[in-house]
């Protein structure tokens, strides 16, 4: 499925989709095809950029003439001070800092566990490797509903050592126990050669050599993967940091700006959003590839 | 697939498979002493290493809360002290008057979600895999909005729905003659507005994977039905569709389990105003253990997810039976 979501989104011609190469030298067919680009072209760009470009507007709009005129291109000028002003005095940088200090646990922690235990699983196959297998699989049965309030009490009188209440490591290992990266792990380590594991083996290579030098190095792809679920996750994810970081100087800014929007002045308000959306929007076009292929296996082998 | 077929049977290893008996059971000498001897020099411990992450981590935030959630759903609950109650959390929940209320507000954003959200990326995906030229573009641009954080989503689209004249939405309704809408504010109108949006914000990932899929027929089958004298319109009927089918379906069954979960719409956007009309399932668990005056209420909360887990799992399974079906 990677190759074909890879392909999905270049504009290489791949293979024939529905149209033959006679019916688009049909001329209702072109037509319609140049229609269809109108139509997708300007719904994709209304619908997608769309809600991006008026926010980056309203960031430095005054507040009145958002309001008043939400379409008018500054009627009455920039205001550049907005978003000064949300960096400075609504602290956005504090918990922009906060938002990455999140995401970075969560990737290494998930990135942790899920090549451990892919390897474990595939690789080093220990006798009870049916037996995680099934306990692994099993949760993926689970909605997360049924774990919201035993998970958090797991976190409020943890059953060894202090709460972890206002801790990171309570949204960072929680998001590190997700079946799906585990899986999706280890099935990529199944379809590597076994004899160049072999061959290291027989020139010497422990376990934790094999894993270090050969395994993860030719693993890089299914990593990239991973790494995106886990730091998109994180980004998304609302609720359960809302309920175990209740402390407001430490919380990630998507918690955050709710708490903000009533206290704060419209126009201020909307250059915070567009500073929190600028960090995915980044990402997303420095890696759109990986993104887009992770996407695409998001539905296609999930499970 | 592999993998997932092999599971399928899962937990049923028998006692004396497991690996504290393994030292034991091969080892001529005798004694706990060799046995652990024999296991570290076959690697037992960079084994064990390999498994500790894994272990630590489902171990305590997976399986545990699990069992705890079946104990705790029989149980009164407060932080310090638990008392075995029976059923009686579950009868309560049951005769809340609001329960039926969260039940039906989240069919009726499951339903609406369907009818406008689930036909429209199949649609965008099958013009979006012919056009060929800008393709990379319309994918980047449809995924945007899933790029987007939910949070900075809802409370953008929050000010968007404002039901004042000069509204973002209301200015475009105006633009062709249709006057202001109240969207969130009225008991009438705020479930479908919600629904507009996560529509809007789950679109794009769709398509991605539809998109994928459709490249995935085997342009032979376009080849064999146009020998036959197919038109477009039957090859979009009995190639496109048919090949569809199981990716169609896992996406159906993943938008229903989604939607019955919805919480941070119903819970930024309206609160569950005007007059309950969007008050959720998940709002309600969250309102019991979150936002109770008296304390949070934790072993009502989880009866509540267990019984919604317990329909979703039914779903759950079937889903994970189409997958395993279509991708072997």
């Amino acid at each position: 499925m990677a190759a074909t979501a890879t392909r999905a989104t270049t504009d290489e011609p791949g293979e024939r989709g529905i149209l033959s190469a006679f019916d688009r030298r049909r001329s209702g067919v072109r037509m319609g095809l140049g229609v269809v680009h109108v139509v997708l072209f300007t719904g994709l760009v209304v619908a997608g950029l769309g809600p991006v470009l008026w926010l980056a507007k309203a960031a430095v709009t005054p507040t009145q003439d958002t309001l008043s005129e939400p379409f008018a291109l500054f009627p009455n000028g920039l205001d550049l001070a907005n978003l000064t002003a949300a960096w400075v005095e609504v602290e956005v940088g504090r918990y922009f800092l906060n938002t990455l200090l999140v995401a970075a646990g969560c990737w290494a922690v998930s990135l942790l566990v899920a090549a451990t235990g892919g390897y474990l699983l595939s690789v080093l196959r220990p006798r009870y490797t049916r037996l995680i297998d099934g306990a692994i699989l099993a949760t993926l049965f689970i909605p997360a509903v049924v774990l919201l309030v035993p998970l958090y009490l797991t976190v409020v009188r943890p059953a060894i050592g202090p709460s972890l209440l206002n801790n990171y490591l309570a949204v960072w290992l929680p998001a590190a126990a997700n079946a799906f990266n585990v899986l999706l792990v280890k099935r990529f380590f199944d379809n590597l050669p076994r004899e160049v594991f072999e061959a290291a083996r027989t020139d010497g290579a422990g376990p934790f050599r094999l894993f270090w030098s050969i395994v993860l190095p030719m693993s890089r792809p299914i990593l990239a993967v991973v790494s995106v679920f886990a730091i998109v996750a994180s980004l998304k994810d609302y609720l359960w940091p809302s309920l175990v970081l209740p402390a407001a100087e430490i919380q990630p800014l998507g918690v955050r700006l709710p708490a903000i929007a009533s206290q704060t002045e419209l126009d201020v308000f909307l250059a915070a959003l567009a500073i929190a959306t600028l960090v995915p929007i980044v990402l997303f076009l420095l890696f759109q590839r990986v993104f887009l292929r992770s996407a695409g296996l998001g539905g296609a082998v999930k499970g | 697939m592999t993998a997932l077929h092999e599971a399928t049977a899962p937990a049923a290893v028998p006692a004396e498979r497991r690996p504290s008996a393994s030292g034991a059971r091969r080892a001529p000498e005798r004694g706990p002493v060799a046995g652990v001897r024999r296991w570290v020099r076959g690697g037992g411990l960079s084994t064990l290493a390999f498994a500790i992450p894994l272990l630590i981590v489902f171990g305590i935030f997976s399986w545990s809360p699990i069992v705890q959630a079946m104990v705790m759903s029989f149980q009164k609950t407060n932080l310090i002290t638990s008392q075995f109650v029976g059923f009686d959390n579950f009868a309560h929940v049951l005769a809340d008057p609001l329960l039926g209320r969260a039940v039906l507000n989240t069919l009726y954003f499951a339903v609406l979600a369907l009818v406008l959200g689930f036909p429209l990326p199949i649609l965008l995906a099958v013009l979006m895999s012919e056009v060929r030229r800008g393709r990379g573009l319309y994918s980047a641009l449809a995924y945007l909005p899933v790029v987007i954080p939910p949070v900075v989503a809802v409370l953008l689209w929050k000010f968007f729905f404002s039901a004042s004249e000069t509204g973002v939405f209301n200015t475009v309704l105006g633009w062709v003659g249709i006057p202001a809408q109240p969207w969130i504010q009225s008991a009438a109108s705020a479930m479908p507005s919600l629904v507009l949006e996560a529509t809007w914000a789950a679109a794009g990932g769709s398509i991605i994977i539809y998109l994928a899929a459709l490249l995935g027929v085997p342009g032979e089958l376009y080849d064999a039905a146009e020998v036959d004298g197919a038109t477009i319109w039957r090859k979009i009927w009995h190639v496109t569709l048919p090949q569809l089918r199981g990716v169609i379906f896992i996406m159906l069954i993943l938008q229903i389990i989604a939607t019955a979960q919805i919480f941070l719409e119903p819970f930024l956007f309206t609160g569950g105003g005007p007059n309950n009309a969007t008050v959720t399932v998940l709002l309600l668990i969250y309102r019991y253990a979150f936002q109770n005056s008296l304390g949070g209420d934790y072993g009502e909360a989880t009866a509540l997810s267990l019984m919604l887990a317990i329909v979703l799992a039914g779903l759950s399974f079937l889903y994970f039976k189409a997958t395993e079906r279509w991708s072997s």
